[in-house]
């Protein structure tokens, strides 16, 4: 098994820091509804209060992680110009897909999208981790800002959700190949 | 008189509400300003050209950054002001929240071609 790689790149962009980020979202919101609200299941313990700090603070890392390697590594290789005159537009995802009218709103609408509304997620989710890191467990006396902080962690799941859409789609009709080839695994042919 | 709301459950020291809404609002300034250069950005053959601030990346780098200093300047600001009041928190958070869908919105490529 071989894979290039820009693709290992891409695969660590989406696969690794974007999918992660989407499973934690479940379980951030999960414990920001039920255990902090005013009327949540007993105290929080001082352990629960220190998990979702550290989780938060985990997720904030990982949408950071997904943002600036799509947009500083990921990206200038989606978008990267073919020479005049190329006729094989496979190393040139960007120009692939606006060749076909097909395929060509996959980059006008999907990666004009996904490029920008990605970061809503970092801001929204450092902004909840420097509240919950702030209030600890106070938070459930603050129901405004627990309710706010719930919202813009949803937000920051939908848009890690569009942007993870968008770029499986993306990756599926253009993906973004190139460099040298890494071997994943060998085994014997029978 | 404190109440159990504005008191910290481990130390009883006075928790105001100001330095949450400054971060939340913060958040949702930050938020706002990234969908708004990204269409100035797609409008603009001048911005667009100005905000090249990493060439691979082409504008996107340029607007993104931007948005980020914009949120944290004004998150530092709001920070300093508020962080020992207690503010009217109910307002804050709505207009954060409001900001945040908008943002949602104008990022969104078809409304951008609208405007």
């Amino acid at each position: 098994m071989e894979i290039t790689e820009r693709s290992l790149w891409t695969l660590v962009h989406g696969m690794g820091f974007g999918a992660l980020y989407l499973l934690a979202s479940s379980g951030a919101l999960v414990e920001l509804y039920r255990r902090y609200s005013p009327n949540g299941p007993g105290p929080v313990s001082e352990t629960d209060e220190q998990f979702l700090k550290v989780y938060l603070v985990v997720m904030a890392v990982l949408a950071w992680l997904a943002v600036l390697s799509g947009a500083y590594l990921i990206y200038p290789w989606y978008r990267a110009v073919a020479p005049a005159g190329t006729a094989n537009l496979a190393a040139f995802p960007q120009r692939l897909l606006l060749s076909h009218p097909a395929t060509s709103e996959w980059h006008s609408i999907g990666m004009e999208w996904k490029e920008h509304v990605a970061w809503l997620t970092p801001i929204s989710i450092t902004m909840a981790a420097a509240v919950v890191v702030r209030y600890g467990r106070n938070l459930r006396h603050h129901p405004q800002l627990r309710g706010a902080v719930l919202g813009f962690t949803l937000v920051s799941f939908v848009a890690a959700g569009i942007a993870g859409f968008f770029g499986a789609m993306l990756n599926k009709n253009a993906p973004v190949e190139g460099g040298r080839t890494v071997g994943v695994l060998h085994g014997e042919t029978h | 008189m404190k109440t159990r709301a504005n008191l910290d459950s481990s130390t009883g020291a006075e928790v105001t509400n100001g330095s949450g809404a400054a971060a939340i609002l913060a958040a949702g300034i930050g938020s706002f300003f990234l969908g708004v250069l990204s269409i100035a950005a797609d409008k603009s053959a001048f911005l667009k050209d100005m905000f090249r601030f990493y060439g691979p990346t082409g504008p996107l780098s340029g607007v993104t950054t931007t948005a980020i200093l914009i949120w944290l300047l004004v998150w530092g600001i709001l920070e300093w002001r508020w962080r020992k009041r207690t503010v009217a928190v109910a307002r804050v958070c709505a207009a954060a929240l409001v900001l945040l869908g908008l943002s949602l919105l104008l990022t969104f490529p078809p409304v951008g071609d609208l405007l």
